[in-house]
């Protein structure tokens, strides 16, 4: 049996009677953190976080203590904390949980950042299709300030902050640091090239600015709690602290799971916590981190070194859920959407939508990916409804061999390693699916194109 | 390092070929001095750097260290090893650092351009045979060096508006668009005007103009120079003719003192286009809009073709000349006004004509006007400085002609020869040019020729070879680009014609003019025509000229003089 949840973000959410105002907060703790850290340097907190090994949560598994390091705490402008609440990778749904049920654990978590960084100013950037959850974090900032945690002056400390919601305009580019910094100052969310504009220099309003994910600003709450070196032994080293998995598709208990880094495997996810497949289904993908990620097969062994050196010859269920874990099988944890696939899917179909979601996103700044996304689209579109040709098979491959790496940011992998994985690990999938369209030239699965509809 | 000795440079590895540049130059740049092309689109040396058309990617490595001691990492031969980047870079973006090494022709920078090449063309419309811009297309170009020849693609092409009028002088075709956004660049960073900008998302992103805005700020039509592709072009030009077709003709724009550095293309005999010409000193890669439509003063209706004498046309101008020559002899009191539309070589002769047949004054007229702070200069006369220097005029020219008018008031002056001008805009009542004999040399009618006893037709900027003095004291050429009319001998030559009449030989051609002036005047010292260089020629010249108070304010490359002299 599967390790047992450990609840430490999600501790309060859900729970019955918990409610998402200041009192049920308060109730439970709330506020005590910050009262606590501002009792101390705010040098001090940045080195608890340091400490602590906490890893960004938002996708790229960044160090957080190390990009706070990063900060030019020299220049004399003043420096920004932005909450990346941009949550929109299909499959992820952890922070909205936050922001609806616990909007005042993501605030002192804020709080406690700001101070640590010196940041008088933070925003949250909050995705456009969240309106509600815009509002309660309205009004829970309006709760905090009424409560002297926020505003001038803190709890009677030299420390003042504000903090401003922002909304998005539902562009999923948002999500990108330097993209939604744009967005901030009222611009077109194109990311920003890397260099000169690293945010920690150069960010909003080209000053020091830290963004960081709502999951990760969250952890910075109970790392305070804790204490750095505390936090640091939950989980695996490299791997602290716990992390949500967003769980959905092909099985019968989705949702979202709080664990320990490496408290368990994916098998074990998908078999023990989520409750296995849906009768006479068998397993034949995973998405570990969201749907940019590359797709895993069901029966593909993942062999290698890892990074102290042994060798690992591992199955799709014995990865262990945690960044590295994940990493060790060519993919990424990502964002912690977990996507789960049975044989009932259809990859070609599959990855048509896939890729017209991510050529509906792309921001169409740079020319791989503008060009690139929205051809694999067409392509893709194409096969499936029933136009399918051998050659596209290879093409798709090429195609998207052209983005990853030559793009101003991720959104060229974002684009391309679902194509990349998707058509090498389900080849002969796609080429039956061009042979027998060639056939008979009826849509896919022997449906009429007119059947086949693409999300 | 090797770059000890010389602070102020580093040295940098292009194809492992050194070069030496500042720090901080970006690596097109650094490539460009040795004669490599990186291929590229959104950058432009004068517009800010925005990474986004990846045309510019190269294999890029760097001198490795060792991360504890900071010291060089060797191979076994012993030289520096090289941390080659698993990913590419943007040669824009990536600045010149000691040590740093690009590769231009690798297999990874080639299969990125291809990439790029393939990824630009899949929605192009490919409609070369139509578009303004075949034959100085980017991508025609660029599709051709490093594109893989043919098409993979199947799919329907995306549809975008075409024809869409941005502004009095711009066209766009949203098909043909790169997205480069050099032109909002340019009218943001430059121009001061930020009308464009992108609407829509992904391949789909269109640009357009704000609305109820529109393009049509007197520098737009540098926004059809900068785009790569022929998503915008001139409503002037296009349709008219092919670039290939086109001569091009070195030349300087008359629109102010600032002297914006040209080329003219012509075909046959026929402009068809001005446009801009790079000098980092005088105008960058920019110039106004209205100086690219002086071309057409060629060809309007009001120009002078064949000499008058009398108010009757002659076709013959020696005759023309001969006549005027006798009313300068008969003259009891002449006076000169020349023109700061002339080049230096002409003022220099009318000066010398003016003294040769006793002038009692010398004038010029003035055209001062608000500037625009960028590349229109207040002074709109393209060529005070140059009456300056050859000292046919010895102060700044005054907004009217008073001096001419109380002369022919009071009966002292009884003959006028004026320069390419109308006396009649200058204060002047066609009374009082009634009173008097008039001379005119020019290269159009007004209504002071139309009182000239004798009339000799001039030729336009782009008729003749010559040369200006620019706001900085920057001594600029321009060439002769078309013919001029048959009836008009030239301005030198008609000069020497007057001077010849009046007892002074010589002077046939514009080398003889400038042999003469560089022993005359000590600014032009040792000087030929042929010697001034394409991007101009700052002079040295007397402080009693420099602290003069001219006209100009701030422009482009131009700090006005006032505490500090004029900058060269």
């Amino acid at each position: 049996m599967a390790a047992k949840e450990r609840r430490i973000i999600l501790k309060n959410i859900d729970r019955p009677g918990y409610g998402n105002d200041i009192d049920s907060y308060l109730e439970h703790g709330g506020y005590e953190m910050l009262k606590r850290a501002l009792q101390r340097k705010p040098e001090e907190l940045r080195d608890e976080v340091k400490a602590s090994g906490v890893r960004g949560r938002g996708g790229a598994g960044f160090p957080a203590g190390m990009k706070w390091s990063f900060l030019d705490f020299k220049s004399g402008k003043p420096i920004y904390l932005v909450c990346n609440a941009d949550e929109s990778e299909p499959g992820t749904f952890k922070d909205r949980q936050i922001i609806h049920k616990d909007p005042h654990q993501l605030i002192e978590g804020m709080l406690i950042s700001a101070y640590a960084i010196t940041a008088k100013l933070a925003f949250i950037y909050i995705r456009g299709e969240f309106p509600e959850g815009a509002g309660i974090l309205e009004r829970a900032i309006e709760e905090a300030r009424g409560a002297n945690f926020l505003g001038a002056n803190i709890l009677g400390s030299d420390f003042s902050c504000e903090i401003y919601v922002h909304r998005g305009a539902g562009a999923y580019i948002c999500g990108e640091e330097t993209g939604l910094i744009e967005s901030i100052e009222g611009k077109r969310p194109y990311p920003r090239i890397k260099p000169p504009y690293f945010p920690a220099a150069l960010g909003l309003y080209m000053c020091p600015t830290i963004v960081n994910n709502v999951e990760t600003l969250c952890n910075v709450k109970h790392i305070v709690e804790m204490g750095g070196e505390a936090y640091a032994k939950i989980g695996r080293p490299g791997n602290t602290g716990t992390r949500i998995w967003c769980v959905s598709g092909h099985v019968r208990k989705p949702g979202y799971y709080e664990f320990e880094g490496g408290a368990l495997t994916l098998g074990e996810l998908i078999y023990d916590v989520c409750g296995g497949l849906h009768p006479d289904r068998k397993l034949k993908a995973v998405i570990p981190g969201g749907s940019s990620m590359k797709i895993l097969r069901a029966d593909e062994r993942f062999r290698g070194k890892d990074r102290e050196g042994n060798e690992y010859d591992l199955g799709l269920e014995d990865l262990v859920l945690d960044f590295d874990g994940i990493a060790l099988s060519g993919s990424l944890s990502g964002s912690g959407g977990i996507m789960v696939m049975d044989d009932s899917t259809d990859m070609v179909e599959a990855l048509a939508n896939v890729s017209s979601f991510y050529a509906h996103e792309s921001c169409g700044q740079c020319t791989p990916c503008r060009e690139g996304s929205l051809w694999l689209k067409k392509i893709l579109e194409r096969m499936a409804r029933g136009q399918a040709r051998l050659e596209d098979v290879d093409l798709l491959k090429s195609v998207a061999d052209q983005i990853p790496g030559r793009t101003i940011c991720a959104f060229g992998e974002a684009t391309a390693w679902p194509v990349q994985s998707y058509v090498s690990k389900f080849r002969d999938e796609f080429i039956a699916k061009a042979e027998q369209q060639a056939a008979g030239r009826t849509g896919g699965n022997g449906r009429s194109a007119e059947q086949v509809r693409l999300v | 390092m090797s770059n000890d000795n010389q602070p102020e440079l580093v040295t940098v590895y292009v194809d492992d070929r050194e070069v030496q540049v500042p720090p901080g130059t970006n690596m097109i740049e650094a490539a460009a001095k040795i004669g490599v092309e990186v291929p590229h689109y959104c950058y432009h040396p004068k517009l800010s750097v925005v990474g986004n058309c990846r045309m510019c990617m190269v294999e890029m490595g760097m001198p490795e260290k060792d991360r504890a001691t900071g010291q060089p990492v060797l191979d076994d031969e012993g030289n520096q090893k090289i941390m080659w980047m698993p990913k590419p870079a943007i040669a824009c973006a990536t600045k010149a650092m000691p040590g740093i090494r690009i590769k231009t022709d690798s297999e990874l920078t080639r299969s990125c351009q291809e990439g790029v090449m393939e990824f630009l063309l899949v929605n192009h419309p490919l409609d070369c045979p139509i578009c303004d811009q075949a034959g100085e297309c980017r991508l025609q170009e660029f599709a051709t060096d490093y594109g893989r020849g043919y098409s993979r693609f199947v799919e329907e092409k995306n549809v975008k508006p075409k024809r869409t009028v941005l502004g009095p002088r711009v066209m766009l075709d949203d098909e043909r668009c790169i997205l480069c956004s050099r032109c909002i660049r340019f009218c943001q960073e430059v121009a001061d005007d930020d009308v464009l900008g992108f609407v829509d998302r992904g391949s789909y992103t269109t640009l357009t103009c704000y609305p109820g805005k529109q393009l049509e700020n007197n520098y737009s039509l540098n926004t059809v120079d900068i785009c790569p592709v022929g998503a915008l072009t001139s409503m002037d030009f296009r349709f008219r003719m092919r670039a290939w077709f086109l001569k091009e003709t070195h030349s300087i724009c008359t629109e102010s003192s600032v002297g914006a550095n040209t080329v003219v293309g012509s075909r046959e005999g026929t402009i068809y286009r001005i446009t801009p010409r790079r000098n980092d000193q005088v105008n960058d890669t920019w110039m106004a809009d209205s100086g690219r439509e002086r071309y057409k003063q060629v060809e309007a209706k009001n120009r002078l073709l064949h000499p008058r004498v009398d108010g009757a046309e002659t076709a013959d101008p020696e005759a023309a000349v001969a006549a005027a020559s006798r009313l300068l002899q008969g003259g009891k009191g002449i006076a000169f006004v020349g023109s700061g539309r002339c080049s230096v070589e002409e003022q220099y002769l009318f000066r010398k004509l003016a003294d040769q047949v006793g002038a009692k004054s010398r004038a010029l007229v003035s055209r001062v006007s608000e500037g625009d702070g960028l590349l229109i200069s207040a002074d709109r006369n393209p060529n005070v400085r140059g009456a300056l220097v050859t000292g046919l005029i010895d102060e700044l020219p005054g907004r009217e002609l008073s001096a001419l008018a109380t002369g022919i008031d009071s009966g002292e002056l009884d003959t006028v020869v004026v320069y390419n001008e109308d006396l009649t805009a200058a204060g002047m009542t066609a009374e009082q040019l009634d009173k008097i004999t008039v001379i005119y040399l020019g290269t159009h009618a007004n209504p002071t020729s139309d009182r000239s006893q004798v009339a000799l037709p001039t030729l336009t900027v782009f008729e003749k070879n010559g040369s200006f003095i620019n706001q900085q004291y920057r001594l600029q050429k321009f060439f002769q680009a078309v013919p001029g009319p048959a009836g008009a001998p030239g301005d030198l030559r008609t000069l020497a014609g007057l001077l010849a009449g009046n007892g002074l030989q010589g002077h046939p051609g514009i080398d003889d003019v400038w042999e003469e002036m560089s022993e005359a005047i000590p600014a032009f010292s040792g000087l030929r025509f042929m010697k001034i260089p394409s991007g101009g020629l700052p002079l040295e010249v007397p402080s009693r000229l420099r602290d003069l108070p001219y006209a100009e304010g701030k422009t482009l490359h131009y700090e006005p003089a006032g505490g500090e002299p004029a900058a060269v």
